[in-house]
Parts: structure tokens; C-alpha cells; sequence
């Protein structure tokens, strides 16, 4: 028995201790004065590797997630002789929670491993000492741009998720089922409020970018450098990442919708 | 003795833990100038760990390692910085940045370092590649090279700054014969040719008896033996016999310690 509880003090502490070297990791790879026309490039192709490449899964997930929800939302509203809501039904959904999660789970399992996969990679093959060795920080030259164009491109990857998504409602619910357009986009239009769910969308976006990213660079960063380790800390990425993106949108949620 | 040389590097009383394993116990290592110096001694004794304390990249527990005077362990960012343009270091891997091309490998420390014109900067990687022969590979990426020319490019790229130390980790390791006896040929000419001190790790013998100058035998978390490779070769400890010729077993043992062979082999009998 006492075993078992000083067993949960030790991975508690471990626990405490890994997230206290991640801070510290992001704080370094952060505060690391910045030289922005170095910077520049390597934030430009990191930006196409991590947005511009997740643009095709994005696009074709936010069409499929949004037909779905025109088909049924439809289904569920026509009972009701409300089929005109399913403007308004996709809409929210996928401004306020849709699209941010979505985006976020997809970028995980398409970047955020990739983004671990490459630095361990790097860690592995001792690039990154290397780096050290010519005098070159690693976590400004490697991290720091793969941080912040993650950071950066979920939120715009999130946007273009919504936008798509509500085209493929459209596209069911008018164009399929034949919902009167006009009441479709003024239902929409109506009930989308621009601070209420916009901008919260946007915010939870944020969130999602930056934990994300930091959980995959950081992975990648502090993976056992050998080939089981890697893939190890790959799964890590996706399933840590996974975990506080669902824990967080409740969050969230609830910080921002609880006391309607 | 050699004690007169003029010394680059000079360790005294290092002692490094990896948790609660002593890697090094007041080890002590001179390293003379312009001449090439060999760390021997058997996997996982520390020899790329002293490369890295070497270059600042771990700290000591305890003990100093000077270059030219200055106490590596002891310096701040900006110093470190400075003092690794006087270092190069070719990995056991070879490290070459796999985004990059060769040339751009090879311009990467001078990139860094200097504010040269692109002209300037063009010369002196094609010097680089030159000397390493591997001129007409600058277009290729890491990924097209074969093993031995990887690790020939990784060594213009520590040689790109002209560095007063060179440190090689394992160079021959994994290469054909052929390659093999390119890089040490190719080694010795270039610490003729620049005058610069190499440090070799490796535990090829035959072929670092063969150009190093010094050699320093590494076990159990201290030097062994030391001297030039005459004195090495007339030595009569047994440990250090074992190990330049090669056998498997001897005071370095053979076998992972373990239960007695023939219980452990009844022990499966009895049990099925
Ligand atoms: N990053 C590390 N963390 C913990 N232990 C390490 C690490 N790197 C090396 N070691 C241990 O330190 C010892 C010396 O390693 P190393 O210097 O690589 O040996 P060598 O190069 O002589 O084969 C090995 O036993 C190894 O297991
Ligand atoms: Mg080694």
C-alpha cells in the first residue's frame, strides 16, 4: 500500500517534472532573441511544409464533416417543418466547435507527428548536436520556426475547415435537398454572431495551435534518439495532443458558453 | 615522455556521472598541438562523451579542460560560441543537414561565422570539397551519397573555418576498405598539410596505430595506457595486450555476467 502511493507520488512528480522541462524548453526556444531576416525563410518553408501540405486533408475533411451535418441536420429538423435552420445548424457547429477540433486532431495526426518524427530525427542522426557544435542554437534554428508556423497555420487551417464545411452543408442542403437558398444564408447570417462564435472559434484555434505544436516540437526534442524511440514519441504527439485538444475545448466551452 | 610538447588541450582531473555511473574518475588527457592524437578504447567506455565535454557540449561534473588556457566548462554563451569556431567535429553519423545540399553543408559554419561576400564563399567551399575530392558532388543532397563520401563531406564541413582542432568520432566506422583507406590518408594529409591538432576517436586499430601520434587507451572510467604507438604496441599489461590484439576474452571479459551455463541450461530442462 505504501508502495503503491509513494509509486504515484514518483509518476505524479515525473509528471510535474516533464511538464516543468517543456515549459522551460518553449520559454528558451521563444525568449531566444529573435533575428527576424535569418528567421524569415525558414518560417516561410516551415509555414508551406505544415500549412500549405495539411491544405488537401483540411479542404476535403471540412466538405465531407459539412455534408454530413446538412444531411443530418435536415433529417432531424424537417420533422419539426424548421428544414431552413440547416444554414444555421451547420454554422454554428462548425464555427464554434467543428472546425477548431477537427482542424486540431487532423494537424496533429498530419503535422504535429511529422514535426516529431523530423526532430527526432535530426536529434538521432546528430544534426542537432552538430548544429551545437558549429554554434548554432538548434532550438532557434529548428524549433522555433516549426513552432511558429504551427501556431500560425491552425488557426488559418481552422478558418478554411469552416468555410469549406459550410459550402458542403450548402451544397447538400440546397443544391441536394432543396432548401429555399434565401433562407438558408439569411438563417445563417441571422444567428451567427460575430463575437459570440466567431471570435471564440478563433480563439479556441489559438489554443489548439499552440498546444499542439508545442507538445509535437517538444516530443520530437526530447525523444530517446534511436528508432523504437522515435516512433514512440511519434504516438506520443498524436495521442497527448489528441487528449488536450478534447480536455481543452471543454474548457473552453464551458469558460465560454456556460453561463448562456 | 612527451611532456615537453607544447599542449592544446589539456583535461586535468575530470570526472563526469551519467546518474549514478562514473564515465570518467579524474581522468587526466594532454593533447599535444599540430599532431594527431587517438582516444581508444572499448564501446560505451565515454569516448564520444569526452568529445562533447571537449566541445562544451556537457558539463563536467568536476575537473578542467583548457584550450589554449581557457577552462571550456566554465564559459558563457558568447565565449563558447567564439571558441567553437576554433573546433570542428565530425560525427559518428556524419550529421549533414538533410535539407541542404552538400555545397550549402559546407557554406553552412562559414554562413554562420563570417560575413563574406557569396564569391568568397563559393571559393572556399569548392577549396573544401576539393581537398576532400568531392568537388563535382556539390549539387547532390545527403541522401544521394554513399557512406564514405557523407562522411568526406562532413569533413570539409568541420575543416570549413580552418579550425585549430579537429575532432573525428569513429570516422572509419561502417566503411569499406577502400573508403577506409581513403579517410586515413585523407586525414593524415590535411593535419600535415594545415598543421591543425586531430583528435581521433576510434577503435580500429590497425588503422589509427597507423597515423596517430599518441594514443590514449580508455576503460573502466580512466586511461589505461597511454604513449605513442611503439610504446603501446611493447606494452605488456594484459588489459591493454587484449585490446590491441584483439582477443575476445581476457581481463575485459567476454561475457554479459551471468549465472553458471551449465545450471542456467538444466534449469530449462527441469523446468519443461
Ligand atoms: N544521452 C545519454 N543519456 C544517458 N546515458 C548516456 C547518454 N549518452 C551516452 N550515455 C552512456 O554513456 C556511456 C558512454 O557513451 P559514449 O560516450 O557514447 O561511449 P563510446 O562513444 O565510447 O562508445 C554509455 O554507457 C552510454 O550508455
Ligand atoms: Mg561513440
Amino acid at each position: 500500500m505504501v508502495e503503491f502511493i509513494a509509486a504515484t507520488g514518483r509518476a505524479g512528480l515525473n509528471r510535474v517534472a516533464a511538464f516543468g522541462r517543456a515549459a522551460i524548453f518553449l520559454m528558451q526556444s521563444l525568449v531566444a532573441r529573435p533575428a527576424p531576416l535569418h528567421m524569415l525563410p525558414l518560417l516561410l518553408r516551415q509555414i508551406y511544409v505544415v500549412g500549405v501540405q495539411s491544405l488537401i486533408i483540411i479542404i476535403v475533411s471540412g466538405l465531407f464533416i459539412g455534408m454530413v451535418l446538412g444531411l443530418q441536420g435536415y433529417t432531424i429538423l424537417v420533422a419539426y417543418g424548421s428544414e431552413q435552420a440547416v444554414g444555421q445548424m451547420v454554422a454554428l457547429s462548425l464555427v464554434r466547435e467543428l472546425a477548431p477540433v477537427v482542424t486540431a486532431l487532423l494537424f496533429a495526426g498530419r503535422a504535429g507527428s511529422a514535426l516529431t518524427a523530423e526532430i527526432g530525427l535530426m536529434k538521432a542522426t546528430e544534426q542537432l548536436a552538430s548544429l551545437e557544435m558549429i554554434g548554432v542554437d538548434p532550438l532557434r534554428r529548428i524549433v522555433a520556426p516549426r513552432f511558429w508556423a504551427g501556431f500560425l497555420c491552425l488557426p488559418i487551417l481552422s478558418a478554411v475547415f469552416a468555410l469549406v464545411g459550410v459550402y458542403g452543408g450548402a451544397l447538400v442542403g440546397v443544391e441536394w435537398l432543396g432548401i429555399y437558398e434565401g433562407s438558408f444564408w439569411a438563417n445563417m447570417q441571422n444567428s451567427v454572431d460575430f463575437f459570440d462564435d466567431v471570435l471564440n472559434g478563433c480563439i479556441k484555434a489559438v489554443v489548439f495551435g499552440f498546444v499542439v505544436t508545442w507538445i509535437a516540437v517538444y516530443q520530437g526534442y526530447d525523444s530517446v534518439p534511436t528508432s523504437e524511440g522515435i516512433s514512440q514519441a511519434t504516438t506520443r504527439t498524436v495521442v497527448y495532443a489528441s487528449l488536450a485538444v478534447l480536455g481543452l475545448d471543454f474548457v473552453l466551452t464551458a469558460l465560454m458558453f456556460g453561463d448562456l | 615522455m612527451t611532456q615537453l610538447d607544447d599542449i592544446i588541450i589539456d583535461i586535468r582531473g575530470l570526472t563526469f556521472y551519467r546518474g549514478e555511473r562514473a564515465i570518467f574518475r579524474d581522468v587526466d588527457i594532454q593533447v599535444p598541438r599540430g599532431k594527431i592524437t587517438a582516444i581508444m578504447g572499448p564501446s560505451g567506455t565515454g569516448k564520444t562523451t569526452l568529445l562533447k565535454l571537449i566541445g562544451g557540449q556537457l558539463k563536467p561534473d568536476s575537473g578542467e579542460i583548457l584550450l589554449d588556457g581557457q577552462n571550456v566548462p566554465n564559459l558563457g554563451r558568447r565565449a563558447l560560441f567564439r571558441i567553437r569556431e576554433r573546433m570542428g567535429m565530425l560525427f559518428q553519423s556524419g550529421a549533414l543537414f538533410t535539407d541542404m545540399s552538400v555545397y550549402e553543408n559546407v557554406a553552412f559554419p562559414l554562413r554562420v561565422h563570417t560575413r563574406l561576400p557569396e564569391e568568397m564563399v563559393r571559393d572556399l567551399v569548392l577549396m573544401k570539397l576539393q581537398a576532400v575530392g568531392l568537388r563535382g558532388a556539390r549539387d547532390l543532397m545527403p541522401s544521394e551519397l554513399s557512406g564514405g563520401m557523407a562522411r568526406r563531406v562532413a569533413l570539409a564541413r568541420a575543416i570549413a573555418l580552418d579550425p585549430d582542432v579537429l575532432m573525428y568520432d569513429e570516422p572509419f566506422t561502417g566503411q569499406d576498405p577502400i573508403a577506409m583507406g581513403v579517410l586515413v590518408n585523407l586525414i593524415k594529409r590535411l593535419n600535415e598539410a594545415t598543421g591543425h591538432t586531430s583528435i581521433i576517436v576510434s577503435h580500429d586499430i590497425q588503422e589509427t596505430m597507423g597515423i596517430a601520434d599518441r594514443i590514449y587507451i580508455l576503460a573502466d572510467g580512466g586511461v589505461i595506457a597511454q604513449g605513442s604507438p611503439e610504446q603501446l604496441m611493447a606494452e605488456n599489461s594484459p588489459q591493454v595486450k587484449q585490446f590491441i590484439d584483439g582477443l575476445p576474452d581476457g581481463p575485459v571479459p567476454f561475457h554479459f555476467p551471468a549465472d553458471d551455463y551449465q545450471s542456467d541450461l538444466m534449469l530449462g530442462l527441469n523446468n519443461g
